[in-house]
């Protein structure tokens, strides 16, 4: 069995990954390169029955000059022989109805004197739009093989995954022609690192600080030939890429039988027409926003039940059949409800997600970016924000990263800053929860559904703190450099619905394991914390739930709920509880509400299953769910219920706005690189939440 | 650039025009990478509701750019 490690490039929109979901279909997974935190895509394919294919789905890229840290990965990988992810061979996707500039990076890769294949995309539609491509006379002119394949239903596969398999023969064209005046150090780079081609030699010297793999020794041998021939990086790069473009202008007139006929354009121009109308437009953008919320709230809620109760009569069933000891408690109180707590989002988060990628498989994504563009600066943002801040919705940690598509630094610095601000899909069960204890159900308006209203409220909060917070470091922070939007419009399409299904199952899969192991993780040691305490007074009691009975104050039959109240008051739990009781007594929380703060802080969606663990522990009553738990929770001062409308809307608050997420924390310190953005951000947070909760509560109670 | 020069900032939606040039360096490359190319045709397409930024269209796709880069690319009157 031949093993090959080949790489799909290409530019953005151009259908690399449709074509690696086609080729890897779930044999794939998602890491980091090492070092960074940029997405690596990495599948398994069989090309035939003697050669297996490891694919690598780099980010999308126009040249092998990188604008942001995602497109300097793929720089790095072509230029560098001993990088783990150095392909034997690539394929070149590019898109049938632009080929010109599909194939600027194309030529590059030629002049790397890289393998590629060619996979020429879309051709269907370039056929629509009247264009016929000379396939054979494309191959020859220039040496290398095509295939045309439509990523989109699979076709032409075969055929890519046969050249795969056969070995394939380096291009011998050679495009870029180095400019004679800088011969010289070109050469000399190249005997000094026993390169391959000039283009190589050329690009360490165009490119010194962006490649990561030279040691500061060979970075500084490149800068001394530089400074020795006067060479200036970036003098001749815009020679390069117009001579390039020639090139590719004359194979394309010789290849393309075109008659001048975008008729397949006016859809989408017609489209544009509306969706990027001055009030249509944005009455048909937050007409979207509002469906999401509508329907992450309508249509989860009947899973979120179901899986709630499947959980809970889990635990009754296997009680009843264990006999009583720690480790069957152990089980039924810590592991089963932590594992609940995990999968109960899972309806959610699917269908955040799926919006998600159907908005950016159909192309609406980059008019967001094109409609709140100017507005977005106003607050020191720019339209490129708006993606991540929406990610935002979904988990920052992954929106933070989509941040690197932004050039500017201040515009990014501003965006990372006020992303956590954005409710992500960590808050939604602790909203969930709450939002169905003090808020009604029933509609307004007969349509409206008020608690998905509510969480509509909730995320627009948060997302107000952001945007104003946006303009407080927009005057803080100093610019140095000049801000810039040049972004691709790509033509309107319907979403390819196996692409959501991937994304669904892959973001959803990161949750459950990667959230999932904290949670439960977490789960465990609370369920110990709030069984045990200091020996002592956990003895002792048993004897004062008896005398209270002896003395009239309690019933026989209260015996053994008052038991398990003062096991967990005095459990190393309620002391840790207690002791932060006097801080947040006055936004309305108990020590009960204090031991879930303290274990949120971590990761704020342990907040559910922390209570769902605390007010299950000694918890008799049969197939109680954890809304029908919260709801019967008492107040002791004042023998109402526990969940206010006060301290349930403080708790609200103090969720929207709190950083509580380290996976948060410790992404921006790698973004930023250093401690003192994440510092700043997790003061700021807490101090806003903390008045905020504060407030609400001191006024509404 | 003659003192009459346009650029693209200053077409007019559905206008076509032939890029003679960059009025600055500074993201003549990027521009250029993307297609900007002298000698091509870029066509206004339509602006965002706010007048910026724009929609053009260059060797067949699609571009949206801001009216300081559109600024930038200097065109045969």
């Amino acid at each position: 069995m031949k093993r090959l490690k080949i790489a799909i490039a290409g530019k953005p929109n151009s259908g690399k990954s449709s074509l690696f979901n086609q080729l890897t279909g779930l044999n794939q997974k998602i890491g980091n390169f090492p070092g960074v935190t940029v997405d690596k895509k990495t599948g398994v394919c069989e090309l035939d029955s003697q050669t297996v294919a490891e694919v690598i789905d780099l980010p999308g890229i126009y040249s092998l000059y990188p604008r942001s840290l995602d497109e300097k990965i793929v720089t790095e990988i072509f230029s560098d022989k001993r990088n783990n992810y150095y392909p034997h061979k690539v394929v070149l996707v590019a898109d049938a109805t632009n080929l010109q500039s599909s194939l600027l990076l194309l030529t590059q890769l030629i002049d790397l004197r890289l393998p590629v294949v060619l996979a020429l995309n879309m051709v269907d539609l370039a056929a629509k739009s009247g264009q016929n491509i000379d396939v054979k006379k494309l191959e020859q002119l220039l040496d290398l093989p095509v295939a045309l394949i439509n990523a989109r239903n699979g076709q032409g596969l075969q055929e890519l995954k046969q050249l795969l398999a056969k070995p394939v023969s380096v291009s011998n064209r050679s495009i870029y022609e180095i400019d004679p005046e800088i011969c010289q150090p070109v050469e000399k780079t190249k005997n000094h690192f026993s390169l391959e081609s000039d283009y190589e030699a050329y690009q360490y010297l165009q490119q010194v600080d962006n490649l990561g793999f030279l040691s500061e020794q060979e970075k500084n041998s490149i800068r001394e030939i530089a400074s020795q021939f006067e060479f200036f990086p970036g003098k001749y790069q815009g020679a390069e890429t117009i001579l390039r473009y020639k090139f590719i202008q004359d194979v394309l007139s010789k290849v393309v039988v075109k008659n001048a006929d975008s008729d397949w354009k006016k859809l989408s121009h017609k489209i544009d027409k509306l969706l990027t109308h001055k009030v249509w437009g944005y009455v048909i953008f937050f007409g979207i926003l509002f469906l999401i919320f509508q329907s992450i709230f309508a249509w989860a809620q009947r899973p979120m039940d179901i899986i709630d109760a499947l959980f809970a009569n889990l635990s009754n069933t296997l009680n009843g059949m264990f006999p009583e000891g720690p480790f069957f408690d152990l089980i039924t109180e810590g592991i089963i409800p932590g594992i609940g707590g995990i999968l109960i989002f899972v309806p959610q988060i699917a269908i955040l997600f799926a919006f998600i990628a159907i908005l950016e498989e159909s192309g609406y994504m980059a008019r967001v970016v094109f409609l709140m563009d100017k507005i977005m600066r106003k607050f020191g943002l720019s339209g490129k924000s708006v993606v991540p801040l929406i990610s935002g919705w979904a988990c920052a940690i992954p929106a933070i990263m989509a941040t690197r598509t932004i050039e500017n630094w201040k515009d990014r610095l501003i965006t990372i800053f006020v992303t956590p601000l954005m409710s992500c899909s960590a808050r939604l069960p602790v909203f969930a929860i709450l939002v169905a204890l003090i808020i009604p159900e029933g509609t307004w308006l007969g349509f409206f559904n008020l608690q998905g209203l509510a969480l509509m409220g909730l995320y627009l909060l948060g997302f107000t703190a952001a945007i104003l917070s946006a303009i407080v470091m927009k005057w803080i922070v100093k610019a140095n450099e000049r801000s810039f939007l040049i972004m691709e419009l790509p033509t309107y399409r319907m979403p390819k619905w196996s692409n959501v299904g991937y994304t669904i199952v892959e973001k959803t899969k990161t949750f459950v394991f990667e959230a999932g192991k904290v949670i439960l993780a977490i789960s465990i040691v609370l369920w110990w914390l709030a069984s045990y305490g200091p020996s002592d007074s956990m003895n002792g009691v048993d004897a004062q739930v008896s005398q209270e009975i002896s003395e009239g104050k309690i019933t026989e039959a209260e015996r053994e709920n008052q038991t398990m109240a003062y096991k967990l008051e005095r459990s190393y739990a309620g002391i840790i509880g207690k002791s932060i009781e006097p801080i947040i007594s006055p936004l309305g929380y108990d020590w009960k509400i204090g031991i879930a703060l303290i274990t949120s802080f971590a990761a704020r969606e342990v907040f559910v299953g922390t209570i769902a663990t605390i007010y299950s522990v000694g918890n008799t009553e049969d197939q109680i769910t954890i809304k029908s738990r919260l709801k019967a929770e008492k107040n002791p001062e004042t023998g109402g219920p526990r969940f206010t409308f006060a301290t349930g809307l403080s708790l609200l608050i103090f969720y929207t706005f709190a950083m509580q997420c380290m996976s948060t924390l410790a992404i921006v310190k790698r973004e930023t690189k250093g401690w003192k953005w994440p510092m700043l951000q997790l003061t700021y947070m807490t101090l806003l939440a903390y008045t905020s909760a504060l407030l609400v509560y001191q006024v509404l109670s | 650039m003659g003192a009459n020069g346009r650029s693209v900032a200053q077409m007019v939606p559905g206008e076509t025009a032939v890029i003679s040039g960059f009025i600055s360096d500074d993201l003549s490359n990027r521009l250029l990478e993307m297609g900007f190319l002298p000698g091509s045709v870029v066509k206004f397409n339509f602006s965002a509701p706010l007048g910026d930024p724009i929609c053009v269209s260059i060797s067949g796709y699609d571009i949206t750019i801001r009216m300081d880069e559109a600024a930038m690319i200097a065109i045969l009157n």
